[in-house]
């Protein structure tokens, strides 16, 4: 490489035109497509003059319920992308056997698959699991909106500038070749001179914050704003699920974002935290990263066992057997999901003793869960099981979650360890809980929720498709991985001499495409059920005659979730209220006091990805100044004091009338 | 019909983490049966009960007993959480003492199942450098090393010392034992033996960057008189193993052929644990020592200079590199290691 004029360096730190990957065909063609898709899009929206209220009504919306659905659109729009890195995976593996080394060179591969895992979990899992959080949890507990509302779009559009980040590597630079949590000395600047460990980084750095402060936010929500009448042991399974969640986002990702400041200020400024001599220590980052990383797959898992919780009980038509030790569970698995992280390295050489007691109490943590399995069971006894989309979701999950349990059990016992960890046995095994729970979770509540966000049903026969693809699809694509991890084939590898493990890469591969196949169907599902809106409608509110308070507003709640706020005697409170024949108020409206949207998070967001951008790229007066910048913008939104306005009674009353009206002809239909 | 293809793939390959060929494997091996029948213990039934519900309690199916108040039976509770927990303190007790016999730190005591290791029996030492992205093999005893292939004698206690040169790796012989991490600057034990003689493979299990897909050695277990052959045909290499040589297979390479070394420096393994294989570089054990004693004050500010050896995949210019502490005292010639030709190195073979 030539030498760059000193001007040059200043104005643009590492960034060359080298950087962008104009040589490397496929990633050319992504380019190309997704500017097509880019362009095809911002054209649409233009032609249908909708910039105006996508601004206005979206982006700078502190709705807790449009900041979930966008949470929701993230996640979809990440899944996608996390796919497309899973499926050129397992094409790699399929084919790169002896003379044949596939067609990604291991530059490429290996940011492939450190891309798909930070994808999946931090830009697809979180912004699902945040955003069905953010929807859900005010509706549930009777809340006019979150405690901080300025602060939930603070959050996703960091959460965003991460993505963005993420995916900006993808065309100028590339992304780190270390794995998804960028184990030092490898991630450090020695061995990762580049700049794809700094895009990790300060993508997550940024949308670390974001979760943070979301994290904070609906903690403070469930804690504080509950209706009146809703006690601890009153709340619904999901909010309790929520809350505890929060709980360990706050505690856990103050860690994270730690331990990636230690590791940038080796990569830096030259300290010696994680490097090999001067005292560092890779066993502390490895430590570290996993005392944040373990809570954080409960952080995940948690809401979604909340939301098996709502669907298996409102399916069965029946309370929620043994709600109380339901919610101590919960609680016992975010208390011990701190007390397990060493399980991760097992291999590391930590003492017998040491051992044992992670790999115990790691152990402790499946009777909790195992209970909890067992409450869905005797959930369903005796109960009238109607098998809609949502519940099929909530059976597939309970078949396939409890084998990932089982193997998860199996990885906890060190001595097994040693012979299956970084396994594909270990690969298949947090495939198993992640897609089985997580992801089968996330489409549970997708569907169970839709006509509440909608305010019309979403298709069932492509929900059918698109569930039984995936399920399928994963156990195709999955279970290949036990067998290769039990005749000892490691992760991470891009090319294999062993013609014989080849078949089994390539049912991987079907796998992969059946579940590609599901992942198409649940957007067609999407778009026939816009389609057919009006033959799927919902009027109700309340299709699936549910039992928590989210049920008893209209589909979509108004702005204001609901003009007075529930009074709640019971656990399932809307169920209660249905059963005691309670009454809608349809006069007495008073004004509704609300928040007022404002750019200031997206402004606030943009500076911080740019920031993180001149970090990457050590463009430093542009470091500096959008960090000043940040400040600044920061200090100005202080100054805004038009922060709310209120709704008037009559436009409440107006809104209210019109359901009335609606719920009374739907009344004389019924009758 | 379907099950033809499926049998035959059982059958056609090898499951070698169910079939080890070493003593500690196969321990491992019992271990994942038996914790694996413990919890199909309760989750057979759980499967079964979901799916008799699921069809039981159907909505169509109005034969079923319907109780939407249903929700709490004390007994039940008492089974949900009394159940899992039996099975874990199952579970725990065997977890407790396996870790404890099977901790790769420990010696061996047994050969296996049926023969216990004498106190006369010395093991085979072997240590072992995770290098990019390769395997160093020294045999201490025997003064010689070999890259990417290691020779053991079955039914021999062989005790493993483990470091890397630059990054973390893991390193693993499925047939012979679970794998321990390698790591730069630190050291880790494994302890294990192979039963039966034949070809195995070794590879590195933690992601170690680029070259990390062809990290893989040949491992051999040989009968006594194979591996003393084998230990000849080593010896009769000419090249010597010394610092200089160190530092360039140290360079990152790839698919790097088997390599023999019929001579190695003493103390070469543990100049590689301290970082110092460069004679210019202060040894780890050194900087601590000082350090401990309060360390040298400003001269030690000015007793730095510029790294080059352990990082080899640097692509900063020097000027950019990190610093590193310069030996304080030369370092004196070096010295190779004469094994006795005829005495026992390990086992009861001779």
């Amino acid at each position: 490489m030539q030498e760059r004029s000193e001007l040059m360096q200043t104005l643009f730190g590492r960034l060359t035109l080298e950087a962008i990957p104009y040589h490397d065909p496929i990633l050319v063609g992504t380019f190309m497509a997704t500017a097509i898709l880019g362009m095809s899009l911002l054209a649409y929206i233009t032609r249908k003059r909708a910039w105006g209220t996508l601004w206005n009504d979206w982006f700078c919306s502190i709705d807790h319920k449009k900041i979930g659905v966008m949470y929701m659109i993230l996640g979809i729009v990440m899944l996608l992308r996390g796919f497309a890195d899973a499926i050129m995976m397992r094409a790699q593996q399929a084919f790169a056997f002896g003379d044949s080394m596939g067609y990604l060179p291991p530059h490429h591969y290996d940011q492939i698959f450190t891309a798909h895992g930070v994808i999946m979990i931090f830009f697809v899992a979180m912004p699902f699991v945040t955003g069905l959080m953010n929807y859900v949890v005010p509706l549930q507990i009777g809340a006019r909106d979150v405690a901080f509302p300025f602060l939930n779009n603070f959050s996703f559009w960091m959460t965003t500038a991460g993505a963005v980040l993420v995916m900006m590597s993808l065309f100028v630079g590339e992304f780190a070749q270390t794995g998804w949590l960028a184990y030092p000395p490898l991630s450090g600047i020695d061995y990762s001179p580049t700049v794809g460990v700094d895009y990790y980084i300060w993508a997550l750095q940024i949308a670390g914050v974001g979760t943070l402060l979301s994290g904070v936010n609906l903690l403070v929500t469930i804690v504080k704003m509950r209706a009146p009448g809703m006690t601890l042991m009153k709340m619904p399974v999901f909010t309790w699920t929520a809350l505890c969640t929060n709980v360990l986002i706050v505690a856990a990702f103050p860690v994270l974002t730690a331990v990636l400041g230690l590791l940038s200020l080796d990569r830096y400024v030259g300290t010696n935290f994680f490097t090999n001599d001067f005292g560092g220590n890779a066993m502390m980052y490895v430590n570290l990263i996993w005392i944040w990383g373990h809570p954080e797959v409960y952080i995940l898992i948690l809401p979604l066992f909340g939301v098996f919780s709502e669907v298996v009980s409102t399916f069965s038509g029946k309370r929620l057997f043994g709600y109380t030790s339901m919610v101590y569970a919960t609680v016992v698995i975010t208390i011990l999901s701190y007390l397990v992280w060493l399980h991760h390295f097992f291999t590391m050489g930590s003492g017998a003793s040491v051992n044992s007691f992670f790999g115990i109490t790691t152990m402790i943590i499946s009777i909790p869960t195992g209970a909890k399995m067992f409450n869905w069971l005797f959930t369903m006894y005796r109960g009238r099981i109607k098998f809609d989309v949502p519940m099929l979701w909530t059976m597939g999950f309970m078949f396939t979650f409890v084998i990932g349990g089982m193997t998860g059990v199996l990885l906890a016992v060190p001595p097994a360890d040693f012979v299956l960890h970084n396994s594909l046995f270990l690969i298949a095994h947090f495939h198993n809980v992640i897609i089985g729970g997580v992801v089968f979770g996330v489409f549970a509540g997708i569907n169970y929720w839709f006509p509440k966000v909608a305010g019309f049903k979403l298709d069932e026969y492509w929900g059918k498709v698109s569930f039984w693809f995936w399920l399928v699809g994963f156990w195709v694509a999955f279970a290949p991985l036990y067998v290769l991890g039990l005749m000892g084939v490691t992760r991470r590898v891009s090319h294999f001499e062993d013609m014989t493990l080849q078949i089994w890469f390539q049912i991987a591969a079907v796998g992969a495409v059946l579940i590609g196949v599901g992942i198409l169907a649940f957007l067609v599902q999407i778009f026939v059920s816009i389609r057919r809106r009006d033959s799927l409608r919902d009027e109700t509110g309340d299709p699936w005659n549910g039992r928590t308070p989210e049920w008893a507003t209209s589909s979509p709640p108004p702005a204001y979730n609901f003009a007075f706020t529930p009074r709640v005697h019971d656990q399932d409170a809307w169920y209660d209220m249905k059963r005691r024949g309670h009454q809608r108020p349809t006069s007495g409206f008073v004004d509704i006091h609300m928040p007022r949207n404002t750019a200031a998070g997206i402004v606030l967001a943009g500076i911080s990805m740019l920031c993180g951008f001149a970090l990457i790229w050590h463009i430093w007066w542009l470091a500096a100044a959008s960090f000043f910048g940040l400040i600044a913008a920061s200090i100005i939104h202080t100054f805004n004091y038009d922060r709310d306005y209120h709704i008037h009674a009559d436009e409440v009353s107006s809104v209210e009338d019109q359901r009335t009206r609606k719920l009374s002809a739907l009344q004389k239909a019924g009758a | 019909m379907l099950l033809f293809p499926l049998v035959f793939l059982l059958a056609g390959c090898d499951w070698v983490v169910l079939r080890p060929s070493g003593d500690i494997a196969m321990q491992q091996r019992d271990l994942i049966v038996v914790s694996t029948v413990l919890m199909l213990l309760i989750v057979l039934p759980v499967m079964a009960l979901t799916a008799l519900f699921a069809w039981r309690y159907r909505q169509s199916n109005k034969e079923a007993t319907y109780d939407p108040e249903w929700h709490h039976s004390t007994q039940l509770e008492l089974v949900i959480w009394s159940a899992p927990l039996l099975i874990i303190i199952a579970l725990g007790a065997v977890t407790w003492i396996a870790t404890h016999t099977l901790d790769p730190f420990r010696p061996l005591d047994r050969i296996d199942a049926q023969r216990a290791v004498t106190a006369d029996m010395k093991p085979l030492k072997v240590q072992v450098v995770a290098m990019d992205w390769k395997w160093l093999f020294i045999y201490p005893d025997y003064g010689i090393a070999s890259v990417n292939e290691m020779a053991a004698p079955v039914d021999v206690p062989i005790e493993f010392s483990i470091t890397a040169s630059t990054v973390m790796n893991s390193f693993f012989i499925p047939a012979l034992a679970g794998q321990i991490y390698a790591m730069p600057a630190m050291e880790t034990k494994l302890h294990a033996v192979i039963n039966k003689a034949g070809d195995y493979e070794g590879f590195s299990a933690n992601y170690s960057g680029h070259g990390f897909s062809h990290m893989r050695f040949r491992f051999a277990g040989m009968s006594g008189a194979d591996f003393d052959g084998w230990v000849a045909k080593v010896r009769e290499a000419k090249d010597p193993l010394n610092r200089e040589e160190y530092q360039r297979l140290d360079q990152p390479s790839e698919r790097v052929p088997v390599r023999h070394y019929g001579s190695t420096m003493a103390g070469l393994f543990d100049a590689v644990v301290n970082l110092c294989v460069d004679p210019n570089k202060m040894c780890m054990r050194d900087m601590m020592a000082i350090d401990a004693r309060g360390g040298l004050g400003l001269a030690g500010v000015y007793n730095v200079s510029r790294l080059s050896y352990d990082r080899p995949r640097t692509q900063v210019s020097r000027a950019q590199a990190e610093a590193f502490v310069l030996s304080l005292c030369q370092v004196g010639p070096e010295i190779m290691i004469s094994p006795a030709a005829d005495a026992p190195m390990y086992g009861l073979l001779r």
